[in-house]
């Protein structure tokens, strides 16, 4: 027993620990259902049941056992590669947004530290900027597909992806500015213990939300953009690039197109989470002085999954609510509204705090 | 921590103030279109010469700025009004030559004004990153000009040529100044002569190999052989006012730069450097010359030429006495004003075309006298003919070099200027001795000559002439200015 | 640590090396960004995490983006034209360059090779007060000229992006 005390409080063990819980129990379990999610909501929207036949004996569960059924399938299909492909290439193009995807959860912590323990993979200065840098590899997964598949649907969607996952990057940074304005830090610990602050005594917590609406929404146009889901799915345009980057891919790799969305949209829903909804912090707890240690932190974890949740929702229901944008319209919005924009609130939080705090 | 106050930018005032002008244009050019292309270029006039009256006033303050990174010496004050006044004589030979070659664009004068701020920032700083900076201003607002007329694949060429060589050299700086930087803890040049100035600092290798690529990149700047490649394709593939730019302003800016940094700022030990400063001049007036001498088109002929300028100058930068530093500036000066002005000619069009060929220069002294004369006159300064400012430049330069005793140098730089009076003199007689015939079709346009650019080429004309006979006033500024520098 | 900067040297290398050996170009900027990474990892052991991020976010993530954007709209099958191929002057070229470089690292094995000493910004500082603060601090004071002058260059940069490329030729 003190053996294996002592092997957990080894720094690099807990970190393996970390990580193996943040991508194995959290991040992953939570993409795959939402694919199912995905399907059943979708069903809903448009008034019908959705999958419901995949059966182990006689157990459904609403549709559960079609995740195993899918994933058998798609490990036993033919991995096809269309002639003249770039092999290498070829083969590692589905990876790249899913490592991306992943990386997401290095630096969101999902609950209070104690003592010297934190619920956080890494805590590393430049948190954010380390996150933009590595969603900005995402790309890579969409033009390599794009350009190794000797497909002309195939490159035209991934020139596509390559030009509005830039364009979007460029003001996902400049969002939130105002955000490291606001907190003074770039370090995720300190933007999320920012928010546990409360105005007028303890009635309003400091929330990014209230202090940043603009870049909330901003942020969040960028990171669904990043992920190339509806309404910014041009890249993919079913209607008139049958599936983009990924049209000539099948079996495993084509899985693997999937969980990185999947697994996107729960960063995604991570991190804005982290950043405007206070993170793991349970708003008012701090009136309830005699709270258990363990409890406090089993709320905030709870607190966290839940608001996760309900952005990953949040992100599906976006896609039956708002008409799909054409590349052009895509490309306008970004560059001449929502980049202007970005700049107009970094000028104005900057403005305000000079002139107020 | 002390922070910026408004006194820091007083050193600044002209490059704020043609940054203003800058403005001015591009919005002028969105939101009327309709206006004249005059009122852009008026417009871009004044502001060159508000710019130029803020220098003067500067004259004497002794300003500086930003912790010393900027200042308004003599030596910054005169190069940055050569730039200015190089700028005017530019926008004074463009205005027929954008309406000739359907060259609409209002924003070739903001690039004009832009390039020109980025050399004073070169020339003004005593901060290698500010240098560099201003460096980059001026190369990719050359780089665009040269470009500017996009359906003409010279332009094209050259363009691409500049771009890929100017980055390839870029690369040399930045990387020479990080070495720098390494072996002295410091990008400020005050502070880099200081701890080089400690034993044993010059014999660091990070020092040397430092020292060295920063030579490599400004020896691309300033077009000296071995890096001259660009040079005739560039020059002759843009624009014939922007190659009287490059080769006037730019390579003044090149220069101001190479005596701030390499000369005054970093203490070169004499043996080290000399002999390869020596073998550089001695090639670049060579080949210069050489290469000018079997041109058959008029504007590679002056690029070739332009080369075999530098290597003039390079004499001078071996030489390295204040006197011969001095003698830097005034040649960089006369050169500036009589290669514009030769260049200048080559922008009015003669029997319905631009003139390229040495055959084009048919016929000048019967149909256009004036500017027959005007060539003739930049074409005897550039040889360097008595009562021309070409004239007193190479004195200068070669009594300085005599004094200290570089006798070889000398005779080979003496021999050179003998070769040059060949095709020089071929120009001249090109323009009276060989009758044109008009061709068929061709417009005989007696009084095209149009009244801006000749102007400017009177003035230059006056200038050249002026700094032959009147030398006095300009070698007294160049070399206080010098005595500014120590 | 010391194991890790001979490990991303040498992978840095190799890559490098790689973009000129390649034949296919999309090839040799997938190797470029393979060197940025490289040089990324090199830059956090230098404590210089902030350097180490904006490399990877402007180098690989957005300008070696817009070169594979580019190769792609080119992309040819003929690639072999591309290739580098070995011959007299190539050679020659290779061979001056390799004296120089051994010149210069015989130059560099000197023992008695004076490296600078530590500045005003030894690592203990920037941990204590942030990389990033530390940056922004120097950016608004002591560099703020050269900050601002960097904007004069973006402008012009995007003004002569739009002549080039967008314009109509009157």
């Amino acid at each position: 027993m003190n053996l294996l005390l002592e092997i957990l409080s080894i720094p690099l063990v807990q970190t393996i620990l970390k990580i193996v819980f943040m991508i194995m129990l959290f991040a992953m379990p939570l993409g795959t259902l939402m694919t199912l999610m995905e399907r059943k909501w979708s069903a809903m929207v448009q008034d019908r049941v959705g999958p419901n036949r995949a059966n182990v004996g006689s157990f459904r569960g609403h549709g559960l056992a079609h995740i195993a059924a899918d994933g058998l399938k798609s490990i036993f299909k033919e991995d096809t590669m269309p002639e003249g492909s770039d092999r290498f290439l070829y083969l590692i193009a589905p990876f790249f947004g899913l490592i991306a995807g992943v990386s997401v959860f290095a630096i969101v912590p999902i609950a209070a530290p104690i003592g010297s323990f934190t619920f956080q993979i890494t805590d590393i200065e430049p948190g954010l900027l380390f996150i933009f840098a590595i969603t900005s590899l995402s790309v890579y997964g969409a033009v390599l597909a794009g350009a190794s598949s000797n497909s002309k649907f195939a490159l035209l969607g991934g020139t596509r992806a390559s030009a509005q996952m830039i364009s979007y990057e460029v003001f996902m940074g400049l969002a939130l500015m105002g955000i490291f304005m606001v907190y003074g830090s770039t370090r995720v610990s300190e933007i999320v213990d920012g928010q546990n602050a409360y105005w007028f005594g303890s009635l309003i917590p400091k929330w990014g939300i209230l202090t940043q609406p603009l870049g909330f929404l901003l942020f969040t146009t960028a990171l669904v953009a990043e992920t190339k889901r509806a309404p910014f799915d041009a890249p993919e345009g079913e209607s008139e690039i049958v599936a983009g980057y990924f049209l000539e891919y099948s079996g495993m790799r084509w899985s693997a197109f999937m969980l990185a969305e999947y697994v996107a949209i729960v960063g995604v829903a991570a991190l804005v989470t982290t950043l405007f909804f206070g993170g793991y912090h349970v708003p008012w707890l701090h009136l309830w002085e005699s709270a258990p240690e363990w409890l406090v932190r089993v709320l905030q974890f709870a607190k966290f999954t839940a608001f996760v949740v309900f952005f990953c929702w949040f992100q599906i229901q976006l896609r039956w609510t708002v008409p799909k944008f054409r590349f052009d319209q895509t490309m306008a919005l970004g560059w001449k509204k929502l980049l202007p924009l970005s700049l107009a609130n970094t000028v104005a939080t900057a403005a305000v705090i000079l002139i107020f705090v | 921590m002390a922070f910026v106050t408004t006194t820091d930018l007083i050193p600044l005032i002209p490059e704020l103030i043609l940054l203003g002008a800058a403005f001015v244009v591009l919005l002028l050019d969105l939101f009327a279109p309709g206006s004249q292309r005059t009122t852009l270029a008026v417009t871009t006039i004044v502001g060159f010469v508000i710019a130029l009256v803020a220098e003067i006033q500067l004259l004497d303050s002794g300003a500086t700025g930003f912790y010393g990174t900027i200042v308004a010496d003599g030596f910054s004050i005169l190069f940055e009004s050569l730039y200015l006044v190089i700028g005017i004589l530019t926008v004074l030979l463009s205005l027929h030559y954008l309406d000739d070659h359907g060259i609409g664009f209002g924003e070739y004068y903001v690039l004009l004004i832009t390039a020109v701020v980025g050399m004073m920032f070169m020339t003004s700083s005593l901060e290698l990153l500010v240098i560099f900076i201003g460096l980059e201003i001026m190369s990719i607002s050359s780089y665009i000009l040269v470009g500017i007329r996009r359906r003409v694949p010279e332009s094209n060429e050259a363009a691409l040529k500049y771009l890929l060589l100017g980055a390839f050299s870029t690369g040399f700086l930045l990387y020479g100044i990080s070495l720098l930087y390494g072996a002295t803890g410091s990008i400020r040049i005050p502070e880099i002569v200081v701890a080089l100035q400690e034993p044993g600092a010059l014999n660091n290798p990070l020092a040397i190999i430092g020292v060295a690529l920063i030579i490599i990149a400004m020896g691309f700047k300033v077009a000296v052989v071995p890096f001259h490649m660009w040079t005739p394709d560039v020059y002759s593939g843009a624009p014939t006012p922007v190659t009287a730019f490059l080769s006037a302003a730019a390579k003044a800016a090149g220069f101001a730069m190479f005596v701030r940094v390499l000369l005054t700022g970093i203490p070169l030990e004499a043996e080290l450097w000399k002999d390869l400063f020596w073998a550089i001049a001695v090639l670049t007036m060579t080949v210069g010359n050489v290469m000018a001498l079997m041109q058959n088109s008029v504007k590679r002929m002056l690029a070739y030429s332009s080369v075999a300028h530098a290597g003039y100058i390079m004499v001078a930068v071996v030489v390295g006495t204040p006197a011969a530093l001095s003698s830097v500036i005034f040649y960089s000066c006369a050169y500036a004003v009589m290669g514009t002005g030769a260049f200048g000619i080559l922008t009015v069009r003669h029997f319905g075309k631009t003139p390229d060929s040495y055959d084009d220069l048919a016929g000048y002294a019967r149909y256009k006298p004036c500017l027959a004369f005007l060539m003739s006159v930049f074409m005897l300064s550039l040889i360097g003919l008595p009562l021309t400012g070409g004239f007193i430049g190479k004195l200068q330069i070669f009594q300085a070099a005599l004094e200290e005793g570089w006798v070889w140098l000398t005779v080979i730089g003496l021999l050179n200027s003998a070769l040059s009076v060949y095709y020089y003199l071929r120009v001249v007689v090109c323009l009276y001795m060989r009758e044109g015939s008009v061709p068929d079709g061709a417009v005989l346009e007696v009084a095209e000559s149009p009244g801006f650019a000749l102007t400017g080429l009177v003035g230059a004309a006056s200038v050249v002439v002026y700094l032959g006979v009147f030398p006095q006033t300009l070698l007294e500024l160049a070399a206080s200015s010098v005595s500014t520098l120590f | 640590m010391i194991v890790f900067f001979y490990l991303f040297a040498l992978i840095s290398l190799i890559l490098a090396l790689g973009v000129l050996v390649f034949k296919n170009p999309i090839h040799s900027a997938l190797s470029l960004v393979g060197t940025f990474f490289c040089l990324a990892a090199i830059y956090v052991m230098l404590n210089a995490e902030f350097v180490a991020v904006i490399q990877v976010l402007v180098y690989a993530g957005a300008i070696m983006v817009l070169f594979l954007f580019v190769l792609m709209l080119l992309s040819t099958k003929d690639n072999d034209q591309y290739a580098l191929k070995l011959n007299v002057s190539r050679g020659l070229a290779v061979a001056i360059t390799g004296v120089l470089m051994i010149q210069v690292l015989t130059a560099f094995m000197d023992p008695t090779l004076r490296f600078g000493e530590p500045g005003a910004y030894p690592v203990e500082r920037i941990q204590e007060i942030g990389s990033i603060a530390l940056i922004g601090q120097l950016l608004f004071t002591e560099f703020v000229l050269p900050f601002e002058v960097i904007s004069i260059l973006l402008l012009v940069a995007v003004i002569g992006a739009v002549i080039i490329a967008k314009r109509r030729v009157p």
